[in-house]
């Protein structure tokens, strides 16, 4: 509400700001007449709902006026969408990318040119001052369909041996409407798939009136497809039988119950979750500029974002006087309309926010934080939040731990590079991370040690297109943007071979936990020869052969049935046992890409000396011929070579985002990798997932194929003889249905690669949620481990790594 | 002019008050751990001053008392080779009655002092500017110390500043030595600038710092620490003269270092932007940013100054336009 004029001459004495109101009739005039009126958008039409289940009411959380009535799809609308999606598909897919192209060019174009409009509803959809649409939401998402138009028309020679995947669901929240619907709808659709997007209840009015944009564009109908609902109808759509591709973005929460839905269902699925993200001042900092930051970390979009700043950790001798300068520029704030042009801050997107917020502040105050807030002017009715700093808050502290969501600080002191490292990484999220401070050398420390997935270096909650978004741990998995991001939306070529073909040699008789040896272990027995010396692998754990926790063994048998030997029988212990070896290996990961390649090459070399006795291995487990036998350790020998090239080569790259920053995305290794082999090549599949691994920096717990885990175990003297430090390769054999559960249980397992069964990939997927783990699957099927293309190649380097972007803006 | 706080550093020089009867800023000991300790990152610099210009604006009446208020905080400026006498006393009517009573009148500001803050000239017309402005309270400012590349003897730069003074000069805008910032030298510059403020006596001092020149956003902030340490009222970015004159970034360094200072010792020291503020967009942009970053208290001719020699006219069509609607020209306002 706009004060009375005030005098001039009262003003130029006062020299305060008066009402700088943003025009919004023309939006009012589109809610009243818009197409989407009680529709979706599917096929190309505005359709009425089939089977509603329920309708959302669209309000402006800052003043509560109606925007209007959405209808909330239910089964058969989802289904609609779906079966339209997939009518459209091959013709979108098989259009030349030129084509797409164009398409995606004339969206960034609509966009461009009602970009005003879709800042004014943007604002007054969720609440977020028409600054920050005006400034940055609408070119953001314009910026983004410009910048996939670009991968549309190159993806063909840029990504051979890569297809669409076919339809994707996609589910988006409330926070950034219109620039999340950019950044899943426009990589989907340039990569050839059609969508069936969902936005959030609160904010669903930017969506269809982009929908009516992909009309006024020409898209084809059905390559894009909007049906409004809240939680229900998104599990509709995640759940369809005919979607291949979920993309998420929204809470930890319900990203894994998202995760466990589609355990074992062969969908591809990216999900960008919750943050808890530090935000650290060195005391060589910027202290003015940190004090910016922070406005742009935690009090942008009333800190509603996932990737918000709101850890402050600050070097103890600057902490007095960065909260000082703080709390000055908190008292600057001005909180209103978010229409209003200078307006720092607008209104929580709903009511229900507004409760979590004020219960979340109440309840850390009451754990011991001391809570701050400027005393400035906030609207009377609209759900409102004051910019609030709670100091002195301990690590246990809920402010600390849980994503708030809204516009809360919490803030705490810490002494030394190392601390403020244990502190920022103390956390179960890894979305992002900010450092200020003026020594390059101390910035960039920080920041390879950071376990985020996106680091900022004296900036703040930038973004682009070509930049890859996305989190470590359980801030979810995939990255959203640039080249990581296509790869979200493509799958590998005729990858897989259906179980029984590529596993033929793998189809031993199910080894047998009891009996005795009747066999000789790798060797032919004859009457009167000299016996040979009884061999029984333990378990390889921290570089040692460690006897199985529970005592036991189990029987190895040959193709006839007859005994090869025993191997140990792995429990959960021994897993805990070979996951704390894995931990304490940590520094794996920063050696240099040369000495992981001198170890591998070792390792091949050592291998080489011991050929003859693998192949004799492999043909007595497996039933090989002698030079199918002799030709799968060769190979074995070709992929160390093949990592060792790669180890020192598997570069990241350098971005020029279109402002003056340089950005580093750095391939960084997973941390801790759970592999299970799968049954066939019992060498050779066992190294093409070892040496990956390894090669990148991983530390791996692995399980040999369980039909044939000889091989494996006689690798140990391989291990052994090539310098590999301990703990870095930890084998356990036994039961992968048992012991691999409880190795994707593992709560400090970073990343699963299940070669296994469909039902173990399935219980891996489902186990994996609690943490998110990257889940890597053959879904029970086969690889042709022999075959260089699917052997071996980057698909596999880039599910041992973790993109980690830097963001350093320079300038003197 | 006001001080709302005096720091508890008495004056070095023992300086005498200002003609108006204010406490000056004092001159300290030199601490160069303060220099030492800025740190500025031009990227966020940058970032903020991107960022401002959506985050405030002020529309219809606020940005006309805003434009007369711009008017009051203006060094109105000659510096030319051929100014002369007649063309001084022309820009000190103009300083006199910088709006016409027409516009004043519909806009309900008769009654507000509606007059530039100072006239700023070189040394030759001082004593004429100081007869044509004798009672009007406003300012009569000399740019001196070899403006305005301040390469003349050390002590023709003081007997120039006294005879400045003398003339009847008010405030005394000096320029300091490049050569010491660039090379670091900040005891150097610290005994330079504090013999030009002593040499100042009663005249207020403005350091010109010559931002275009330093090299370094760092640099920028650490001359500022150092200028005011010895004594400077005011600290000023340019001559007008560089290649690279008054920007908004370099302007936020200046008011964060005033801004630390004050935090410091309490101390308030003006800001004055000069060289290439030309229109009322501009200006507004600055007192938003003053406003943002150093207060209110700093919206006052004693804080803060705009160097401006076009700027005048700009806002003169702003005002006719807020009165009418219509857009104005220039040939419509009594010329400086």
């Amino acid at each position: 509400m706009a004060p009375p004029p005030s005098p001039i001459a009262e003003i130029f004495s006062t020299m305060g700001y008066g009402p700088a109101p943003e025009q919004s009739d023309y939006v009012r005039d589109w809610l009243e007449t818009r197409p989407s009126r009680g529709r979706f958008f599917i096929g190309g039409q505005w359709v009425a709902p089939r089977d509603s289940i329920g309708a959302i009411e669209a309000r402006n959380p800052a003043n509560a006026a109606f925007l209007g009535n959405l209808p909330a799809a239910g089964a058969k609308d989802v289904d609609a969408a779906v079966k339209a999606a997939r009518a459209a598909f091959p013709a979108w897919s098989g259009l030349p990318g030129h084509y797409r192209a164009r398409f995606l060019y004339a969206l960034a174009r609509l966009l461009q040119k009602n970009s005003r409009f879709l800042a004014v509803l943007e604002s007054m959809d969720n609440g977020k001052p028409i600054r920050e649409t005006r400034d940055l939401d609408i070119p953001l998402a314009a910026r983004h369909f410009y910048h996939h138009a670009g991968w549309a028309q190159i993806l063909d020679r840029e990504f051979p041996d890569h297809a669409p995947i076919g339809v994707a669901g996609q589910v988006i929240p409330w926070n950034f409407p219109l620039l999340m619907l950019a950044w899943k709808i426009a990589p989907a659709i340039a990569c050839g798939n059609c969508v069936v997007l969902k936005p959030a209840e609160y904010t669903c009015l930017s969506a269809l009136f982009f929908a009516e944009l992909c009309d006024e564009a020409g898209l084809p109908p059905g390559v894009v497809n909007i049906v409004t609902g809240a939680g229900d109808t998104g599990a509709l759509i995640v759940n369809h039988p005919d979607i291949d591709k979920v993309a998420f973005t929204g809470s930890t929460e319900v990203g894994r119950i998202i995760r466990r839905a589609t355990a074992g269902t062969g969908k591809k699925l990216s999900l960008e979750l919750g943050g808890k993200s530090p935000f650290i001042v060195f005391e060589d900092a910027d202290l003015d500029g940190a004090v910016e930051g922070l406005v742009d970390a935690i009090w942008f979009n009333q800190g509603q974002v996932c990737c918000a700043g709101s850890r402050l950790l600050a070097e103890e001798s600057i902490a007095g006087r960065l909260y000082a300068k703080l709390k000055t520029r908190l008292s600057h704030f001005r909180v209103g309309d978010p229409l209003d042009k200078a307006v720092d801050m607008g209104a929580l997107a709903d009511p229900v926010q507004h409760q979590r917020v004020t219960r979340l502040v109440a309840q850390s105050v009451a754990e011991g934080a001391e809570v701050w807030t400027p005393d400035i002017a906030l609207p009377a009715q609209g759900c409102f939040f004051p910019p609030t700093l709670l100091t002195g808050v301990s690590q246990s502290n809920v402010a600390m731990q849980e994503e708030i969501f809204g516009p809360v600080l919490a803030a705490t002191t810490f002494r030394t590079l190392n601390e403020a490292l244990a502190l920022a990484n103390n956390t179960r999220y890894g979305l992002s991370a900010t450092i200020w401070s003026e020594n390059i050398n101390r910035a960039l420390e920080t920041a390879a040690r950071m376990k985020a997935g996106v680091v900022w270096i004296n900036t703040t909650n930038a973004l682009d297109a070509n930049v890859g978004f996305g989190g470590y741990r359980e801030s979810g998995f995939g990255r959203e943007g640039g080249r990581e991001g296509i790869i979200e939306y493509l799958t590998e070529k005729s990858a897989w071979l259906p179980a029984a073909a590529g596993a033929a040699t793998g189809t031993a008789p199910a080894a047998a936990s009891a009996g005795s040896v009747r066999g000789k272990p790798g060797a032919e027995p004859a009457i009167g020869s000299r016996p040979a010396i009884d061999q029984t692998p333990k378990n390889y754990i921290g570089g040692k052969q460690k006897r199985p926790d529970g005592a036991r063994t189990s029987l190895v048998l040959a193709p006839d049935g007859s005994q090869l030997g025993r191997v140990a029988l792995g429990n959960r212990k021994d897993i805990r046992d070979a996951v704390e070896a894995a931990v304490a290996a940590e520094s794996w990961g920063a050696q240099t890409g040369h000495a992981r390649a001198q170890i591998l090459f070792f390792m091949a070399e050592n291998l080489s000396h011991r050929a003859a006795e693998f192949a004799r291995r492999i043909r007595a487990m497996t039933g090989a011929d002698s030079a199918s036998a002799e030709e799968e350790v060769e190979t074995a020998i070709s992929r160390l070579f093949y990592y060792a090239g790669w180890a020192d080569k598997y570069d990241g790259a350098a971005h020029s985002p279109p402002q003056r920053n340089v950005v580093m995305a750095l391939n960084e290794p997973v941390g801790i990798l759970g592999i299970v082999c799968p049954p066939e090549k019992p060498l050779l599949a066992f190294v093409s997932l070892l040496a990956p691994a390894i090669a990148m920096g991983n530390r791996v717990v692995i399980i040999p194929s369980e039909a044939h885990p000889l091989a494996a175990t006689d690798f140990y003297q391989v291990l052994e003889t090539s310098d590999l430090p301990a703990g870095v390769v930890n084998i356990v054999t036994g039961k992968a249905g048992e012991i691999g559960k409880t190795l994707a249980e593992h709560l400090q397992v970073d990343g699963m690669w299940w070669f296994g069964t469909a039902e173990g990939a399935k219980m891996a997927e489902m186990a994996a949620a609690e943490n998110m783990k990257r889940v890597w699957t053959s879904l029970g099927k086969s690889r042709d481990w022999a075959s260089p293309r699917l052997g071996e190649g980057r698909e596999f380097l880039r599910r041992a790594c973790e993109v980690k972007n830097i963001w350093l803006p320079y300038g003197d | 002019m006001s001080r709302a706080k005096i720091s508890v550093v008495p004056s070095a020089t023992g300086a005498p008050a200002c003609p108006s009867g204010e406490l000056r800023a004092p001159i300290r000991p030199l601490d160069l751990d303060w220099v030492e300790a800025v740190r500025v990152n031009l990227s966020a610099v940058e970032r903020r001053i991107d960022s401002l210009p959506g985050r405030r604006t002020v529309k219809k009446e606020w940005q006309a008392a805003w434009l007369l208020k711009a008017i009051t905080l203006m060094d109105l400026t000659t510096l030319a080779g051929d100014d002369t006498d007649g063309r001084v006393e022309r820009l000190c009517a103009k300083a006199r009655n910088p709006v016409r009573r027409d516009l004043l009148a519909a806009l309900g500001a008769l009654d507000l002092p509606i007059r530039v803050g100072a006239v700023c000239v070189y040394h030759d017309f001082v004593a004429i500017a100081a007869q044509a402005l004798a009672g009007t309270g406003i300012e009569i400012a000399a740019v001196s110390t070899g403006f305005p590349a301040g390469h003349a003897p050390m002590e023709t730069k003081l007997r120039e500043i006294a005879a400045s003074v003398e003339a009847g000069a008010t405030e005394i805008d000096i320029v300091i030595s490049r050569k010491y910032v660039l090379t670091s030298q900040w005891r150097a510059l610290y005994d330079e600038v504090k013999a030009y403020r002593e040499a100042c006596g009663p005249a207020h001092m403005k350091a010109i710092l010559a931002t275009g020149e330093l090299g370094s956003i760092r640099k920028i902030g650490q001359a500022s620490m150092v200028a005011m340490q010895a004594g400077a009222d005011f600290i000023k970015t340019s001559t007008g003269m560089e290649p690279v004159n008054a920007t908004l970034p370099v302007s936020l360094v200046m008011m964060r270092m005033i801004r630390d200072y004050h935090e410091r010792t309490g101390t308030l020291i003006g800001f004055k932007p000069a060289g290439g503020i030309t229109n009322a967009k501009t200006a507004l942009g600055y007192l938003a940013l003053v406003k943002e970053e150093l207060g209110d208290e700093w919206l006052s001719p004693g804080l803060f100054r705009f160097g401006a020699s076009r700027l005048l006219g700009d806002i003169e069509r702003q005002l006719e336009h807020h009165v009418t609607g219509a857009y104005s020209a220039a040939n419509r306002h009594p010329m400086a």
